[in-house]
């Protein structure tokens, strides 16, 4: 207890988790409130820390592939995309249009399954506990399904290769994946419509955790967290990396910056992804996988240094690696969009009330493998 | 305006003639050549890189200490989200690895180097000055050395703590008359 804070009132200090249903993980805030009104909030990290940087000091750079799954564990195949995109930029390796395509494919269905599991959790968050999560989540299974399918890992996939993918779509994958996301629209517009019109979800959402433009910007929040405060700028349209320059695709934003145009973001995200799930099943080309220059054993990247970034579902997923021009990374730093999308965190929940810290922690969408590598 | 490092730094040089800034080659494929600036004149030139109408590089994306044998570096991505240009490398280094690995903190220009500057504190030992909450951010408070260093040896138990077990053990095993 501390008077310090406030006009003289009393003020109260909360520990709020590392075991705690809502912090998605093992994530602690230590919260000072005048009453229910928050007028401090420091969140503590590391109980996830394995320093996954120095261990990947001492592994052959292809070595940390599987290991990128474990950071954000929802997208391992994103992950593994932003690793390899950073050493491809770092060697100067050309992937083939083939690969392109089933990166594309594979990435867009991984941001699908993780807003999808977003709808589920921010739910939980605001005490809407099973329900909206179960129906997500068998959503989100289905596209699981896919994926041990195609990689023999419903999540673990250590699917990416410096120059391609690890193997081709097997005989009838890519009907079954088109059959499926044909069907999903159906189940967005009925999720949409229990959820947007529902008015106690609207006033937990709207009007809480507002964040400007320009803060957003200053904070260094990326991806759906930036849009929803009105900021149009989506890696997948300003660096034009992979065949997304030729598939057609809006950019959804945000005019509030609230938590409600965070959650809005999502769903109008995962329309966008449909639209471009059916474009590269149309446009995918037959040929190689993977890049035959590039070698498996021994790969040596030229000395010098890369900053790889791809549009993860949570945001800008960067990789900042230093070779010496050996067999292992001199130095391989992750840019992690679950930890810096957290920078504003504090900014978001002064003034609001506690229970509205759960919300706009969830609306931010974390996941804790990556905050604390 | 494209952003080169090359058409940065005559910006730089052409507003601030005294800040010591200079072009460091990347021989590698990926062709990110870096901006190393004197660590005395960083803030300035990082106010200038974000202020500046033509550059405006408003998004500090990236921070990351890397260790090299006789100094330090802290090394800032950064983009203009207004331009949609990037990245323009900008690194920083300390004089030694020991008492003087001190770096100015750039996150009063850019908040988004807050945790990350906290994190190359904590990992590799740079003391970022002017931080306004520099704090070990991934390892606990207690812990002493930083372990994203080269030369770091790591301990054979992280778990072991001083017990009273040790002392129960000796007592139940001494010989009854001791007791």
């Amino acid at each position: 207890m501390t008077e310090a804070d406030g006009a003289g009132a009393q003020t109260l200090d909360v520990s709020l988790g590392p075991q705690h249903p809502s912090t998605h993980g093992v994530f602690r805030m230590n919260v000072r409130m005048d009453g229910e009104t928050v007028v401090k909030l420091q969140p503590v990290f590391g109980y996830l820390h394995r320093n996954h940087e120095k261990l990947a000091e001492g592994k052959s750079w292809l070595g940390s592939m599987p290991f990128t799954d474990r950071l954000d564990y929802i997208c391992p195949i994103t992950n593994n995309w932003g690793y390899a995109l950073a050493v491809e930029k770092l060697a100067g390796i050309e992937v083939p249009d083939r690969a392109e395509y089933i990166r594309v494919i594979v990435g867009e269905m991984t941001r699908i399954q993780n807003h999808t599991a977003f709808l589920g959790f921010i739910l939980g968050d605001m005490g809407a506990w099973g329900s909206a999560l179960m129906y997500a989540f068998r959503e989100r299974e289905k596209i699981l399904d896919l994926f041990e399918g195609l990689t023999g890992a419903r999540m673990m996939a250590n699917y990416m290769r410096f120059g391609g993918v690890r193997c081709d779509l097997p005989a009838g994958w890519l009907e079954k994946a088109r059959a499926y996301i044909e069907t999903y629209p159906a189940f967005l517009d009925e999720m949409e419509k229990f959820l947007t019109g529902n008015e106690i979800l609207l006033s937990r959402l709207q009007g809480v955790g507002v964040m400007s433009a320009e803060r957003a910007i200053n904070g260094g929040l990326s991806g759906p967290v930036l849009r929803a405060s009105g900021v149009d700028y989506d890696i997948r349209k300003v660096d034009g990396y992979g065949v997304y320059p030729r598939l057609k695709f809006r950019v959804p934003r945000g005019t509030v910056g609230d938590c409600f145009d965070r959650f809005m973001l999502r769903i109008l995200e995962i329309r966008e992804s449909i639209q471009i799930l059916q474009q590269a099943f149309a446009q995918i080309p037959q040929g190689p996988i993977l890049n035959p220059a590039v070698k498996t054993r021994g790969f040596k990247p030229p000395v010098g240094e890369a900053y790889g970034r791809i549009e993860g579902p949570k945001g800008e997923l960067g990789f900042h690696l230093v070779s010496d021009g050996g067999e292992k990374p001199y130095r391989y730093h992750i840019r992690p969009p679950s930890l810096i999308n957290l920078t504003l965190l504090e900014e978001m929940c002064v003034g609001t009330k506690i229970a509205d810290v759960m919300v706009i922690l969830g609306s931010i969408d974390i996941v804790l493998g990556e905050v604390d590598r | 305006m494209t952003l080169t490092p090359q058409t940065v730094l005559d910006r730089v040089h052409a507003a601030l003639p005294q800040a010591r800034i200079e072009l460091l080659n990347n021989p590698s494929p990926s062709g990110q050549h870096s901006l190393l600036v004197h660590r005395d004149d960083a803030l300035e030139v990082a106010q200038f890189l974000k202020n500046d109408p033509e550059l405006l590089l408003d998004y500090a994306s990236n921070v990351s200490g890397v260790d090299y044998p006789d100094h330090l570096e802290a090394v800032y991505h950064l983009f203009s989200i207004a331009q949609k240009q990037g990245p323009i490398v900008l690194r920083t280094r300390t004089g030694d690895r020991s008492g003087d690995a001190c770096l100015p903190s750039l996150t009063p220009v850019w908040k988004s180097a807050d945790f990350q500057e906290r994190e190359a504190f904590d990992l590799l030992g740079i003391r970022f000055e002017g931080h306004p909450d520099l704090r070990r951010l991934l390892m606990w408070d207690e812990f002493v050395d930083h372990p994203l260093r080269k030369d770091y040896v790591a301990p054979e138990d992280y778990e072991y703590e001083p017990t009273p077990h040790g002392e129960i053990l000796a007592k139940i095993s001494a010989p009854a008359s001791q007791a």
